[in-house]
């Protein structure tokens, strides 16, 4: 068996994968919030709350309507997306055109809600999700748990989908434009109000999305969500939330950045990204992909 | 986040008044809320020093809250220093982690800012949490409150009770005195407009990072009081959701009112020690109060209050 940096290639391949699927949820939430931060102005605090309600909503479908995982992959983030319209809707739309801070503390209200009442009816200890796919693939170098594999995959295509819709396609332009100039494109007759509001609800059902995928891996506990998006905010202030490639590269990249750490330093492992983000302020303050302003 | 000023005569009466409330407080009222909520109140009015008068919204206060306690801790407790010194490292510790801090935070503005803010809190953490003097999970325990300057002897709550409300006037006079000061009419400048304070000539970043530092230490000094009080420093005091009550402590109150934060702590840490049976609810009545306030009422109580009186007298 020969080695690599000392560390044996099973192990670290291992770590790699590990990294690229939490790389992946970063991706996916970091995205998230960059789409909504772009339209609303607004730093989606219960974003993390939301990944949380993904992963228990698919939970709940599985435990007391008997629907499967992939049942659950398309319906939680509709059910959740939904539920992210009502919020905009009753809540966010009413902050419109003051300080973006008080966006901020409305969101960060609404996930210590989410999480209260999801640890008063179901506890910290963490609630399983049986793996819709188990087994493994070997690839020669290493044996790749297909689910991990998976899970990697769909949000990438999902992440690239996204950029995709929002780079390339008309719906994508209307979305660009009024980000940038929302009276102008309100009076082409386009309904602005109701576009902000899809828009939320769309970032919202990525971070559902994102908890669906990671309930196998994980086990499903209202803690998931907060722990998660101090991280992603990390990651935001890395990546800057100018580019939507620009969050999906530097999710992923980040992820792997993590589970290298973990071979190599694994006492730094829950620092790392944080460490990153102390070194980009001092270089690039305005983040790798932010235009300097 | 304008704020309505205000006279400075009423605000003296009212806190003379306050203070000689205070003072007869531990004769009626138990002692040991009484002292939590002083502690409390100095973190939120140290916080909002930062965000009411500089418009920087910190996420991540509890670094300085929850430092400023397992210094203060670890020297009663393993170096056995006086409690008067044991403060004053307490407070300088979390001023040092506010310099490095500040200066990695103010190179990003406005919500940037709040993430940061946060981020670096959760590194501190994780660094305190391997640390083995903040002794992880059980934290610092049994932490002898010990004999201030030789002669008073604190495990008498009485004696303690003075120094807390001392330490609590003592920091609330340093905040008024610096937002009623030229330094603090600059930050409310920087607050409502910073490019134009740019092109006035005014330094802001060392505007900006003086506010932090003086704020980071002055929610040392809290944390290291609070030590006195429960003779224990444990990461509940440096978890991000400390950084969260504090937020929501002076926002209840009111942003960039001199008392509204000290009437936030004092809702926030009643509510928390009567509700305590309710366990989880705690944390959904914490997200109520936010959105509450954040939709009906953004001045805060204090501040809604003196805008109905400022309205008052010119119509």
């Amino acid at each position: 068996m020969f080695e690599l940096l000392g560390v044996a290639p099973q192990a670290l391949f291992a770590q790699l994968v590990v990294g690229l699927s939490n790389g992946a949820f970063y991706a996916l939430l970091s995205l998230g919030l960059a789409v909504i931060f772009g339209m609303l102005n607004v730093i989606n605090f219960a974003h993390g709350a939301q990944y949380m309600m993904g992963a228990f909503v698919a939970w709940m479908l599985l435990n007391y309507l008997g629907i499967p995982f992939w049942g659950a992959l398309v319906l939680a983030p509709l059910i959740v997306g939904v539920f992210g319209l009502l919020i905009e809707k009753l809540m966010l739309s009413r902050l419109h055109g003051i300080d973006h801070l008080y966006g901020l503390l409305l969101t960060f209200g609404l996930a210590l809600i989410i999480e209260g009442v999801f640890r008063h009816y179901y506890g910290v200890s963490g609630l399983p999700y049986p793996k819709p796919i188990e087994g493994f693939v070997n690839l020669g170098f290493m044996n790749l748990p297909i689910y991990r594999g998976f899970a990697i995959l769909f949000s990438l295509v999902i992440c690239l989908a996204t950029w995709y819709g929002i780079e390339r396609t008309k719906l994508g332009s209307y979305l660009r434009a009024a980000t940038e100039r929302p009276d102008l494109v309100q009076a082409m007759g386009i309904n602005v109000p109701r576009m902000i509001s899809l828009t939320y609800a769309f970032g919202v059902g990525l971070a559902a999305l994102a908890g669906v995928l990671a309930a196998p891996i994980y086990s499903v506990n209202p803690k998931m969500g907060s722990e998660l998006i101090i991280v992603v905010f990390a990651v935001v202030v890395i990546g800057g939330m100018g580019s939507i490639m620009g969050s999906i590269l530097t999710g992923f990249g980040l992820g792997l950045i993590e589970g290298l750490t973990k071979v190599f330093y694994p006492q730094a492992s829950n620092v790392v990204v944080y460490v990153i983000m102390v070194i980009v302020l001092l270089v690039r303050p305005q983040g790798l992909f932010g235009a300097p302003k | 986040m304008k704020q309505p000023s205000t006279a400075k005569s009423p605000e003296i009466w009212i806190g003379l008044v306050l203070l000689a409330l205070l003072a007869a407080a531990p004769f009626v009222v138990y002692p040991i809320f009484v002292m939590e909520v002083l502690c409390f109140a100095l973190f939120a009015s140290a916080f909002n020093l930062l965000i009411g008068y500089g418009g920087l919204l910190s996420f991540g206060h509890a670094m300085f809250f929850g430092l400023g306690a397992y210094v203060s801790a670890h020297s009663l407790k393993v170096l056995a220093w006086p409690p008067e010194l044991a403060i004053l490292a307490g407070t300088l510790a979390a001023g040092g982690l506010a310099v490095i801090t500040g200066a990695l935070a103010i190179r990003r503005q406005g919500i940037y800012f709040a993430m940061v803010t946060l981020a670096l809190s959760q590194l501190v953490f994780f660094l305190c949490w391997q640390a083995p003097f903040t002794h992880g999970e059980d934290g610092i325990q049994g932490v002898p409150r010990g004999t201030l300057f030789g002669i008073f002897d604190l495990n008498k709550d009485i004696n303690l009770y003075y120094l807390v409300l001392a330490i609590f006037t003592g920091g609330l006079l340093l905040i008024y005195r610096t937002i009623h000061s030229p330094f603090g009419q600059v930050l409310k400048a920087i607050r409502e407009n910073e490019q134009r304070v740019i092109s006035l000539g005014y330094n802001v970043d060392r505007y900006k990072l003086t506010a932090f530092i003086l704020s980071g230490a002055l929610a040392g000094l809290a944390g290291a009081t609070k030590v006195l009080v429960f003779k224990l420093a444990s990461q509940s005091d440096i978890i991000w959701q400390m950084s969260g009550e504090v937020v929501l402590m002076t926002l209840l109150g009111g942003l960039g009112t001199v008392l509204g934060p000290s009437l936030g702590a004092a809702i926030i840490v009643g509510m928390q020690d009567n509700l305590k049976s309710l366990g989880d609810w705690v944390l959904v009545a914490q997200g109520v109060i936010f959105v509450i306030t954040v939709l009906l009422f953004r001045r805060g109580i204090v501040g809604e209050i003196m805008a109905l009186m400022n309205r008052k007298p010119a119509k």
